[in-house]
């Protein structure tokens, strides 16, 4: 490398040198992604929460509010906590039409064919049947996979299904409530929207039980 | 180093050294993210713009950048820009940023974009390092866009979301899918190529001697 670099005529740049230039330049990077970072934040923010807000009135079949609940120390409080991150808290959503209970809006994820599927959907605890499911987040195969978001069949027949769901394929149902079809050539995202209903009902439904008790 | 004049230097990226119809640079984002035109679009546009940003600092500090660190100088400066357009297409247009995914983030891997910086704006004054990234910006959308058009119109009989076929048009799926842009981008380039051979042809039939002393070229 040296004699390479002697050959070619060039001096050798001290040690100093080379790192003062790759210091300023880092710093003068760090400066610049700060600054378009603050800016963007605020509104990269609003976007998700009110996507989030949209999905849970679709949900909740439009109630008339919606309170927060969070999850501390395992238990379920309507009280936000005042420190700690808050983007990893775990919400739970609960809709009112007047003074009634709508149901709950739960979300919940696990890895689909490709990448984590997100979604959200809405739980009536009394009759133990779905309200609603939309998918937030998923990278699953357009075409195939991505008709867990865009088939408005599958995405629909989740409206009245009693938990626990389960999945049969076309025309091999037996007309059972918590039957939902799956997506031909899709198995394994609509098996992951199925599965991510059950584990989120089994992973919520106690802590409201036992938040609903204490009241 | 052969001397250019700036109109050569614009127009050389956009066809004759198209990056990746020519050159088969930038081939990782323009197979992955080409199976919509939106997404082609957004993609090309954001590479577009790391491209100029980082040509024009880099030959505005040329001077200031030893030759030992200016692979690693380089580099941060595109991946500056490419966060900076990553938050910038989160905050503006959230749909697209989502269905890009990661590729946003790799455009700073895209070694169009680094050899521009080594080979022409380094070497060259600001106002010819914008011309060059502006052309070779320019080339690589073209060719998303070409790649984009010919999937989503086979692929989900759509153009830009508006169905063009109606509804008894069964889609052919695989062109969205990831073969779809091996064979999408294997047909551009055979296209491309008997085009290019065909008019080597043709000027060898009408100006043999031409050829012979090389002046076509």
């Amino acid at each position: 490398m040296n004699t390479e670099l002697q050959d070619t005529g060039r001096a050798t740049t001290s040690s100093a040198k080379l790192l003062s230039t790759l210091g300023v330049a880092g710093a003068l990077a760090g400066m610049l992604i700060v600054v378009v970072f603050q800016k963007t934040e605020p509104t990269i923010r609003a976007y998700k929460a009110e996507m989030l807000r949209l999905a849970i009135h679709e949900v909740l079949q439009e109630p008339d509010r919606f309170d927060t609940l969070y999850v501390v120390d395992g238990m379920l409080t309507a009280e936000r906590p005042e420190t700690g991150n808050f983007d990893a808290l775990e919400q739970l959503f609960v809709g009112y039409r007047g003074d009634d209970l709508v149901g709950l809006a739960m979300v919940g994820a696990k890895p689909g064919f490709q990448d984590i599927v997100r979604l959200i959907f809405g739980y009536d605890p009394e009759t133990e049947a779905l309200l609603g499911m939309t998918v937030l987040e998923n990278k699953e195969t357009p075409g195939l996979g991505d008709k867990i978001v865009k088939d408005s069949a599958f995405v629909g027949q989740f409206e009245g299904v009693v938990s626990p769901v389960v999945g049969v394929k076309v025309g091999q149902g037996s007309g059972r409530p918590e039957e939902v079809d799956m997506i031909t050539g899709a198995t394994i995202s609509s098996r992951t929207v199925i599965d991510i209903i059950n584990l989120t009902i089994e992973r919520w439904i106690p802590l409201w039980q036992e938040y609903e008790g204490a009241r | 180093m052969k001397t250019t004049t700036p109109s050569e230097d614009v127009l050389r990226g956009i066809w004759r050294e198209n990056p990746v119809l020519i050159q088969l640079l930038g081939l990782c984002p323009a197979l992955a993210v080409t199976n919509t035109v939106a997404n082609s679009l957004a993609m090309g546009i954001a590479t577009f713009f790391v491209l100029t940003g980082s040509s024009v600092l880099v030959a505005s500090f040329k001077k200031f950048i030893p030759h030992e660190v200016r692979i690693s100088t380089y580099i941060l400066i595109i991946a500056t820009f490419v966060t900076l357009a990553d938050m910038t297409l989160e905050a503006v247009v959230p749909e697209i940023h989502k269905a890009l995914g990661a590729f946003i983030a790799l455009i700073v891997v895209n070694c169009m974009i680094l050899g521009r910086q080594e080979a022409f704006a380094s070497k060259r004054p600001v106002g010819r390092a914008l011309l060059d990234a502006v052309g070779t910006g320019v080339g690589f959308i073209i060719a998303l866009l070409m790649m984009g058009t010919v999937r989503e119109v086979i692929g989900n009989g759509t153009f830009l979301g508006i169905p063009l076929f109606g509804s008894s048009y069964e889609p052919w799926v695989v062109m969205i899918l990831p073969p779809g842009g091996f064979l999408t981008l294997g047909a551009l380039l055979l296209g491309l190529n008997w085009y290019e051979k065909k008019k080597a042809e043709r000027q060898m039939n009408l100006f043999p001697e031409r050829v012979k002393t090389g002046e076509a070229a």
